[in-house]
């Protein structure tokens, strides 16, 4: 397969899953702030924002705008629009890549989201937008997997799709951990909302929501799809298989890497991580584990140096 | 409202045919059918017009589906558009395909042995049957193709002659395509498209099969590989090119990776392609970018959408592109004029299929006798093509043929004329009737080991009335063609 092939592939499937990873957190906080609070709507609109990666700005937040600015801002790169239109255009780069049922469910979307009256108007318009998303985020990977050949570009769509959960899941748990103190209980049930993953938890260990536990689930978790271990795990497979495929590289930096941080999440107890306050480190060493990740996948299968592929 | 009466002979839907001087595919006379088109009179006699109606909305949609564009140039990104397809079939006889075939076969021989004339001992210009100053003047001479040798000496493998009917009936042709010619993928889903709606049209008549073109071009590009090495790729210009629906469309019939210039690389004169499995070499090269920007360092060096150093390895024979670089001083529509007399140089043949009477803006008297009756004939600027950069005659403002005067004065070898010809007419479904709208036709031919000429090919239709011009990007479509088995 193209190396160019393969990037455009990687990254529509990338910033798909940022825009979904971005319409389910705002979906679930959305959702809680018509409750009332300790914390005030700006305070909330900071660790929302937090929880996205996102530095607020320095003159503050207006809770009005930053809905707006989040989901329909094509200025702002970290918008859901932006990220759909991104996912888009790489989808057209290599648009006979990939199935035509893909390229239909991706192009609807984003005429959803782009066409003129997603521009708010009311206050329920942001959150349609949201759920258009949500909508087409299940029919996409649907579509993606039950049409298009599980090849080697398969495979790079879900590395792009779980190495962007990978990133994201540590920089959410994160927002909601390094003051735990102050979140009462429906915070809680709003971290878990942005995995979707209030019932699965509850099967797990009942509606008592520790926080231990509810690391312990995102974190640790080997069958919950929106949990750290499990996006690795699911990284580790598509790995295998495009070095499978594709015969002549040295992948063993990349298999290094995959293998330590699957090993470090099947292997490390909750109690451990949070000892001390060490799950921030944790996640930030997951963080670092991912990009080093991309950088070597780039660097064996995109953009490697002309003399080492000639073996010269 | 009687469907017929006495006044108005044709029946509907052909109550508004009307018959002029132009050649008519379908009708001899005024309500009389040319016996290869009596099936599918009778067929448009007895469909209801709803029935007509719902087929051309299935074709529509069938062209939709299947993402069947063309882009218009001049808008923000390319605007995609949807290639305006007719629904009824162009029907040409075995008899008249017959002499269309032999007559390009000879001219794509000709045409070839003169590329490879000019690029090495220049034989036809020593012996004064082209004046070398119209060769050395033309844009399209590459001087870096001089000497280069390339394989079983075919620089050109894939043609689209477009031809024209006269009113007497005889194909003329009018332009060579020699350089990158596109439209072959509309005419190939135009007859998917067509079967699934004429079945029994199918089964009357005995169409001969087009479908075999993409493993026809597979072959065509094979055979000027080197022994023993195949990898064949299709280079794109990418993703805004007008044509780009149709190269991804080939490269998928043919099973070969479609590629960009920033997917190759050249090093040690041998080019490669960036795969995720490493760097894996390229020989044969079907490359839809224009020669100019195919190498920056050889030729424009502002290209970006070529691939550094493809000349040098061209030229050292480690990869072969077609078509050949320098084709398009063959096509150029100056030199067209003497394409008559290279079939007679080369092949001491008379020319099957003629020319259109050509004149030469360089010879004193042509010119001056153009430019004095400017308002009877068509004027063309020899590097372009699309339809761009012309001078209809008959249908022009005095403003606009003092403007074109003047142009032809002040650069002449930039110009031909032409008489306004008037081409055949076809029937053509508007609006719920059967109107005659005029056609060319650019059937595709491919030269490697052997030359072959799948039966059929793009006829294009002028979709306004009474226009002659057929080319997509100023309101053309195209409709089926089809060649009959006996």
């Amino acid at each position: 397969m193209l190396s160019r092939v393969a990037d455009s592939l990687y990254w529509m499937s990338r910033y798909f899953e940022r825009a979904d990873h971005c319409a389910r957190v705002l979906e679930a906080n959305y959702n809680l702030m018509l409750n009332p609070s300790k914390l005030s709507t700006e305070e909330r609109w900071h660790r929302i924002m937090a929880s996205l990666g996102i530095a607020a700005s320095a003159d503050g937040i207006d809770p009005q705008m930053a809905m707006i600015k989040l989901t329909s801002d094509p200025d702002d790169e970290s918008s859901i629009v932006s990220c759909i239109a991104e996912s888009r255009e790489n989808a057209g780069q290599v648009r006979e890549q990939i199935s035509s049922e893909m390229w239909e469910r991706l192009n609807r979307l984003y005429h959803q989201v782009t066409r003129a009256d997603a521009r708010p108007e009311t206050d329920s318009d942001p959150l349609r937008l949201v759920a258009d998303v949500r909508e087409g985020s299940y029919q996409f990977h649907g579509v993606t997997d039950a049409t298009m050949n599980h090849g080697e570009g398969w495979q790079f769509i879900q590395l792009g799709k779980y190495m962007e959960r990978c990133c994201a899941l540590p920089v959410l748990l994160d927002a909601y951990f390094s003051a735990p103190g102050e979140a009462d209980d429906l915070d809680w049930v709003g971290l878990l909302a942005s995995c979707a993953a209030f019932e699965s938890y509850c099967k797990v260990y009942t509606a008592d929501l520790k926080p231990d536990s509810m690391a312990e689930f995102l974190l640790l978790n080997p069958e919950f799809p929106y949990s750290v271990r499990y996006a690795v795990e699911r990284m580790s497979a598509a790995i295998a298989a495009i070095s499978e495929t594709s015969f002549t590289h040295a992948t063993g930096r990349i298999e290094r890497i995959a293998g330590r941080l699957r090993a470090s999440l099947a292997y490390v107890q909750i109690a451990e991580i949070m000892n001390g306050g060490g799950l921030h480190r944790y996640l930030n060493s997951v963080i670092d584990q991912c990009n080093n990740l991309h950088a070597a996948v780039h660097v064996v299968y995109i953009d490697y140096p002309i003399q080492s592929a000639l073996g010269a | 409202m009687p469907a017929q009466s006495a006044n108005r002979p044709m029946p509907a839907p052909f109550s508004e045919y009307e018959i002029d001087a132009a050649y008519d595919e379908m009708f001899r006379a005024r309500g009389r059918p040319r016996s290869h088109y009596k099936n599918l009179y009778t067929q448009l006699l007895n469909l209801p017009s709803e029935e007509l109606h719902r087929s051309k909305r299935e074709a529509d949609l069938s062209f939709f589906n299947q993402g069947i564009t063309f882009t218009v140039y001049g808008r923000a990104e390319g605007t995609e558009q949807i290639f305006p397809h007719d629904l009824l079939p162009r029907i040409i006889t075995s008899s008249e395909w017959a002499v269309i075939e032999r007559g390009l076969t000879q001219r794509i021989t000709a045409l070839n042995l003169f590329l490879a004339d000019v690029y090495h001992e220049g034989r036809i210009l020593k012996d004064r049957i082209i004046p070398g100053e119209i060769i050395y003047t033309c844009k399209h001479f590459r001087r870096q193709m001089h000497g280069v040798k390339v394989p079983r000496g075919v620089y050109v493998s894939v043609v689209g002659t477009d031809l024209i009917r006269l009113p007497d009936g005889r194909f003329v042709v009018l332009e060579d395509n020699l350089r990158v010619p596109s439209g072959v993928s509309y005419m190939l889903t135009s007859r998917k498209v067509m079967k699934q709606i004429f079945p029994t049209l199918f089964r009357k008549y005995g169409v001969r099969p087009i479908e075999q073109y993409s493993q026809a071009l597979f072959s065509t590009l094979r055979s000027l590989a080197p022994e023993g090495r195949s990898t064949i790729v299709l280079l794109t210009p990418g993703i805004y090119n007008s044509a780009y629906f149709e190269h991804a469309f080939l490269a998928r019939q043919m099973g070969i990776e479609l590629v960009e210039g920033r997917d190759l690389v050249v090093h040690d004169n041998t080019v490669y392609m960036r795969t995720t499995s490493g760097l894996q070499r390229v020989d044969v090269i079907y490359r839809r970018v224009d020669d100019d920007f195919v190498d920056p360092l050889a030729f424009r060096v502002d290209s970006s959408l070529g691939v550094a150093g493809l000349f040098n390895a061209y030229r050292a024979g480690n990869v072969v592109l077609a078509n050949a670089l320098g084709t398009g001083v063959a096509d150029d529509k100056a030199i067209y004029s003497y394409v008559p007399k290279m079939i007679r140089y080369y092949l001491g043949e008379d020319p099957i299929v003629d020319n259109v009477e050509t004149f030469l803006m360089t010879d004193r008297v042509q010119r001056e006798h153009v430019c004095d009756n400017l308002e009877k004939y068509v004027v063309k600027a020899v590097g372009e093509s699309g339809g761009y950069g012309m001078l209809i005659g008959p249908h022009s403002s005095s403003e606009q043929r003092s403007e074109f005067r003047e142009k032809i004065l002040a650069d002449p070898r930039n110009y031909i004329a032409q008489p306004t010809l008037s081409l055949s007419t076809a029937p053509c479904f508007m609006n719920g009737r059967v109107e005659p709208r005029h056609v060319d036709l650019r059937p595709y031919v491919l030269f490697g080991e052997k030359i072959t000429i799948v039966p059929g090919g793009l006829t294009r239709v002028a979709l306004r009335k009474g226009s002659l011009v057929v080319n997509s990007s100023q309101g053309g479509g195209s409709k089926d063609t089809w060649v009959l088995q006996n």
